[in-house]
């Protein structure tokens, strides 16, 4: 229990008036590599933002290395963050490497420009993402799917201790999506990096994370991906619309066409 | 043309066109890359009331300005940050009715003879050395926030979520920016006015847009541009008699104009084109590295 970084506590959270996690009770410990599940609109996002401390729950505490979110301080530069989406600027006039080196802000500190330790990490972080030789290009140049490496290489540049990828292999191709997540997997396993990863690649979970949340505003299940990953736990979480069927201990699933989207 | 500067008064107004020329392209980089252009004109134009209260209350219309200034901006700031409201309503509020105040104060100040045209045009020969003195400290602030801020800044411009993951207090950036911001326009009304003030905060940094694809480049043409613009504008004014922030502008819009015509990213269109006909294998392997 020592070892417990992230710690929600009966969290409940809402936009406006509408609640879109209720009464959350979950912990991350060190080490941990956590698969969060769950339809669209379900609040993955929320709850990752509700843990960076972007959104506040309106009940329940929530603590990251034993402090409330918003007042992490030095602890900050710990944590890694892959957003889902962004909305950036195509135009915007930024190369691909000063776009990693930007996730290093707070670890450079105020006033300061960066050292030869950083531009170091930056080159460690593309090399990993194999971005290497598009580190001088423009951002906006590039494809979605490299687009999207860059925000893992900005991550990584932190060389955090625990990083929160939501949905990061979204828009890679099949290739560099298997290739991240075996990178993932034995960063994990050798750095003893803590890692939540938001997807909805249901046969992929079971084979690298170490437990599995599935969420649908609340917590479904929580636990070993073997035994969460029931037809009847995934039946629960994305209600009666999906079908399943089973190939040995992996899971596979079909999403009917649903009528109505998130409520 | 050289001899001009014997005279004390284009001493100055070389000064003052350096100075307005550099803080606002440097502001207006930002400015430009946020989409922020209409807030200046926003701002700019606040600053008229700012002026006629001067006037009215018989003080500097320099200071008035710059606290009102200071005030709108804040208030834009603050009445967008709730999100019902997008920016440039709020903008579109203060914009109208801080000119509409400025207006009823002017119609107040019967028989008085006030020098409005001066402030709504410039006149940059006419600036004394106290404005030019106050001119020093306000570019020195913005320049120094700008350093030091400067990494901070950028991430706020690209991403501002990033930001705010980070811990920076994207309200308390915004609040700096808006200042900074503020400070500039009223720093420029002497030398272009509070009608073309906008003008200079975005052009010269459009301009470097065209021509640049890093953010430091882009600063540093942007400044490039708009101190020319001003020298260029100040000298042409000085020669022909013409007005001053009218001339400033107009040069700062030609030189938009020319940078557009040689842009590298439509000579790169170009080229791109032509070699995707070509369908290079290089390029093909650069977006799949397997
Ligand atoms: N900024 C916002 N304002 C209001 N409602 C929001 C906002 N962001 C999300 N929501 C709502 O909250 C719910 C949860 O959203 P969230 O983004 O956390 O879902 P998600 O599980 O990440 O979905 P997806 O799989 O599509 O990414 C959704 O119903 C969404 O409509
Ligand atoms: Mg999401």
């Amino acid at each position: 229990m020592s070892d417990s970084l992230i710690e929600l506590n009966q969290v409940s959270v809402a936009y406006q008036d509408k609640i879109v996690l209720e009464d959350i009770s979950l912990s991350v410990n060190r080490g941990d590599f956590l698969g969060i599940l769950g339809p669209n609109g379900s609040g993955k996002t929320t709850l990752l933002r509700t843990i960076l401390g972007l959104t506040k729950p309106f009940s329940g505490q929530v603590s990251v290395f034993g402090r409330h979110p918003q007042r992490l301080g030095k602890l900050r530069e710990k944590i890694g963050y892959v957003p889902q989406q962004s909305q950036l600027d195509l135009s915007f006039p930024i190369a691909v490497k000063d776009v990693v080196m930007l996730g290093r802000t707070h670890k450079i500190g105020l006033g300061k420009s960066p050292g030869k330790k950083d531009h170091e990490a930056v080159q460690r972080a593309l090399k990993l993402v194999y971005l290497e030789d598009l580190a001088e290009r423009q951002f906006g140049r590039l494809s979605g799917g490299q687009r999207q490496r860059v925000l893992i290489a900005r991550a990584l540049a932190l060389e955090p201790e625990v990083l929160m990828l939501d949905e990061p292999t979204a828009a890679l191709d099949v290739g560099v999506a298997e290739s991240f997540f075996d990178w993932l997997h034995t960063t994990h396993a050798n750095l003893g990096l803590t890692l939540l990863l938001v997807t909805h690649d249901v046969a992929v979970v079971p084979r690298y994370v170490t437990a599995v949340a599935c969420l649908n505003k609340h917590l479904v299940a929580h636990g070993l991906p073997e035994t969460v990953l029931t037809e009847e736990g995934l039946h629960a979480m994305y209600g009666c619309g999906a079908l399943f069927f089973h190939h040995g201990s992996v899971p596979h699933m079909v999403v009917a066409r649903k009528n109505q989207s998130d409520g | 043309m050289l001899e001009l500067l014997q005279f004390t008064f284009m001493q100055r107004a070389l000064i003052a066109a350096t100075l307005t020329g550099a803080v606002c392209a440097v502001i207006g980089v930002y400015v430009v890359l946020r989409g922020m252009s209409f807030i200046g004109a926003g701002i700019s134009h606040a600053s008229f009331g700012g002026v006629a209260l001067g006037f009215f209350l018989r003080i500097n219309p320099f200071h008035t300005a710059v606290v009102f200034c200071l005030l709108v901006a804040w208030l834009i700031g603050w009445v967008s940050e709730r999100q019902r409201l997008r920016e440039d309503a709020a903008v579109g509020i203060f914009f109208a009715s801080t000119m509409a105040f400025g207006v009823l104060l002017v119609g107040l100040l019967k028989g008085v003879q006030v020098d409005l045209f001066g402030y709504l045009f410039g006149n940059i020969l006419a600036i004394s050395s106290t404005e030019l003195l106050s001119m020093v400290a306000l570019a020195l602030v913005v320049f120094t926030v700008i350093v030091f801020f400067y990494k901070e800044l950028l991430l706020l411009t690209f991403d501002a979520e990033m930001a705010a993951v980070i811990g920076l207090s994207v309200r308390g950036f915004n609040f700096i920016f808006l200042t900074l911001l503020a400070l500039t326009i009223v720093l420029s009304i002497k030398a272009v006015g509070i009608v073309l003030v906008s003008a200079l905060l975005v052009i010269p940094a459009a301009s470097a847009a065209q021509l640049t694809d890093r953010f430091r480049n882009m600063m540093i043409v942007s400044v490039v541009f708009g101190v020319v613009s001003c020298w260029v504008g100040l000298f042409l004014s000085a020669v022909l008699d013409i007005a001053s922030g009218a001339t400033i502008v107009l040069t700062a819009t030609f030189f938009f104009f020319i940078s557009m015509l040689i842009s590298p990213q439509r000579k790169k269109m170009r080229m791109r084109i032509g070699k995707l006909q070509k369908q290079s294998p290089e390029e093909y392997q650069e977006s799949n590295p397997y």
